[in-house]
């Protein structure tokens, strides 16, 4: 994958999901009276206590531990947007150390699953799912704590 | 829970034929009839499982069967919930006994499935979570099975040998069985020299999408008794539980689990409360059960359901599995028809042909396959979006 082109915009892939900015977060909901999480804000309401979908939005915790992980070896179907040649994908769920939830996103393409295991510390960034002649379309990844400085994108 | 018989089954074998699902889902039913010994002008009710493959048809999959074996007035339903859809139509149509509505009932499930993964309906939706995953992660259904296989790998020990183990195992069972799509001995090498889909998971290890058509006949106990049936195969319980909130277990099609952060999880898991609603409405316990249908969408995920039903303790899957327990001859045969290894995956028609196998096997007409004195078996499988599914028939 290029570092970043300075003449390309750089956009969320989908809008409301997560932040941009310097260090990124997910965006998360909390549900009114109860005080529990969930992400997508929107998608996310399955507490009996709180069903009126009263969502409070909130900025989840950039860190946690890897729960699992794999790859897509073969090419995902759309509307996953493949960027020729294809290049494994690797994807870690994540336990959010506050929010006690499990989040799933693809690992920052430095990373392979054999750089990966169970329990690992890791938090987010951001990544270039796919880009155009205009923007580059970013999603949240994950990759090892401590690993942030020899990130080759975004922060 | 009151019972239902089960007087009839059948199916069309599981393959790539290219034909309208229609074709499968009469040809199961005619021999679900045939079997039964009813005729078709006295069912009082058609439960159609829903294919979402095969345009409007597939929508009305029950009046769509119904048309193509005659219309008669029988009333009908169709019904839609992932691959537990065929559970699904059951319990509609044991409800419809039950009730008294109708005395005999015909459930079918059919579909024609189209090559490689199976990939949401086409258009931007960023407010559905089955596109969200797709697009912005690559995560496919491999990608969750792969992630539950290595968790066991690292919970509980599992090797990518047992997860082949699986595969072999199922195969093995799987040649015995004319409507299986690959009725082929695959060795735990064949396995390990397949192409990784989803590490640690191989092609030969993930479930292919199939054609095929399965068929039930039900009816109430009273009924099979008039037709001199003293001892039939009955369903005595159904499950089609949804998750206990908070959920903590990351399954397709989410982004993300339930928070546990204010409320704790559930004393069992959503996969855990599936077997154990079947149980509690046949008043027995996983102690009973001689026989299992999983759903092995992937061979690694038979694992997670030998403790899910209670067929083992947790993390005791690899030893159970090593032990032989889950073959045929063993003390708890799990997936003698070959399982989805041997199948594919013909989504509505799944967990009808899982009753299907059950009642072949407790009638001791299973052939080469036989579990023998099997007199109770339990199916578990589980819908996108929530919809769990688990039948215990017994005789």
């Amino acid at each position: 994958m290029p570092d970043t082109a300075p003449t390309k915009t750089r956009v969320p892939a989908v809008e409301g999901l997560f932040t941009t900015d310097d260090p990124p977060h997910l965006i998360g909901g909390r549900l009114a009276g109860t005080g529990g999480y969930c992400f997508p804000r929107d998608l996310g309401g399955a507490d009996p206590a709180a069903p009126a979908g009263d969502v409070e939005e909130v900025l989840l915790s950039r860190t946690g531990t890897i729960w699992s992980f794999t790859n897509s070896a073969y090419a995902p179907p759309p509307p996953f947007v493949i960027t020729e040649p294809y290049e494994p994908v690797s994807i870690a769920a994540v336990e959010l150390d506050e929010e006690r939830m499990v989040v799933l996103g693809q690992v920052h393409p430095d990373w392979g699953t054999d750089d990966l295991a169970v329990g690992m510390r890791v938090e987010l960034c951001l990544g270039v799912l796919y880009e155009d002649d205009q923007h580059e379309y970013l999603t949240w990844q994950w990759r090892p704590v401590a690993a942030g400085d020899q990130a080759g994108e975004g922060t | 829970m009151e019972e239902i018989a089960v007087l009839g089954v059948g199916m069309h074998p599981w393959g790539k034929w290219g034909r309208n699902f229609v074709d499968y889902g009469v040809h199961a039913a005619r021999e679900a009839l045939d079997d039964a010994g009813v005729d078709w002008r006295d069912v009082g009710f058609v439960s159609g499982a829903i294919t979402v493959r095969c345009g409007y048809p597939g929508y009305v999959a029950g009046s769509t069967f119904a048309r193509a074996l005659g219309f008669t007035g029988a009333q009908v339903a169709s019904s839609y919930a992932a691959c537990a859809s065929g559970a699904t139509a059951l319990s509609v149509a044991r409800g419809q006994i039950l009730s008294g509505a109708c005395e005999v009932a015909l459930v079918v499930g059919a579909d024609t499935t189209p090559k490689g993964f199976l990939a949401p309906n086409e258009g931007r939706r960023p407010d559905d979570t089955d596109w969200l995953r797709f697009h912005l992660v690559g995560a496919t259904n491999p990608v969750y099975f792969a992630l539950h296989a290595r968790r066991r790998m690292a919970l509980h020990g599992a090797t990518p040998d047992d997860f082949a183990a699986v595969k072999a195992k199922n195969s093995r069972h799987g040649v015995h069985n004319p409507n299986a799509r690959y009725p082929k001995e695959f060795s735990v090498e064949d396995v390990a020299n397949s192409p990784v889909v989803s590490d640690p998971l191989r092609l030969l290890e993930i479930c292919a999408t199939s054609d095929g058509g399965a068929a039930v006949v039900v009816a109430s106990m009273e009924y099979a008794r008039r037709m001199g049936i003293e001892d039939p195969v009955r369903v005595a319980g159904i499950s089609l539980v949804t998750p206990t909130y908070p959920d903590t277990v990351i399954d397709l099609p989410y982004l993300a689990t339930d928070s546990a952060a204010t409320v704790d999880p559930p004393d069992l898991t959503f996969k855990e409360s599936i077997g154990a609603r079947v149980y509690e409405e046949a008043g027995i316990g996983p102690e009973d059960v001689d026989v299992a249908e999983v759903y092995d969408l992937s061979s690694a995920l038979e694992l997670d359901w030998y403790e899910q039903l209670g067929l083992c303790e947790v993390g005791e899957a690899e030893s159970l599995l090593r032990s032989g327990a889950t073959s045929i001859g063993g003390r708890i045969p799990v997936n003698p028809s070959g399982g989805l290894g041997a199948f594919g995956e013909a989504v509505p028609a799944q967990a009808i042909a899982q009753i299907c196998e059950l009642a072949w096997q407790l009638s001791g007409r299973a052939g080469e396959r036989q579990v023998d004195g099997a007199r109770v078996g339990v199916t578990a499988n589980q819908g996108l979006f929530g919809h769990g599914s688990s039948v215990l028939l017994r005789r």
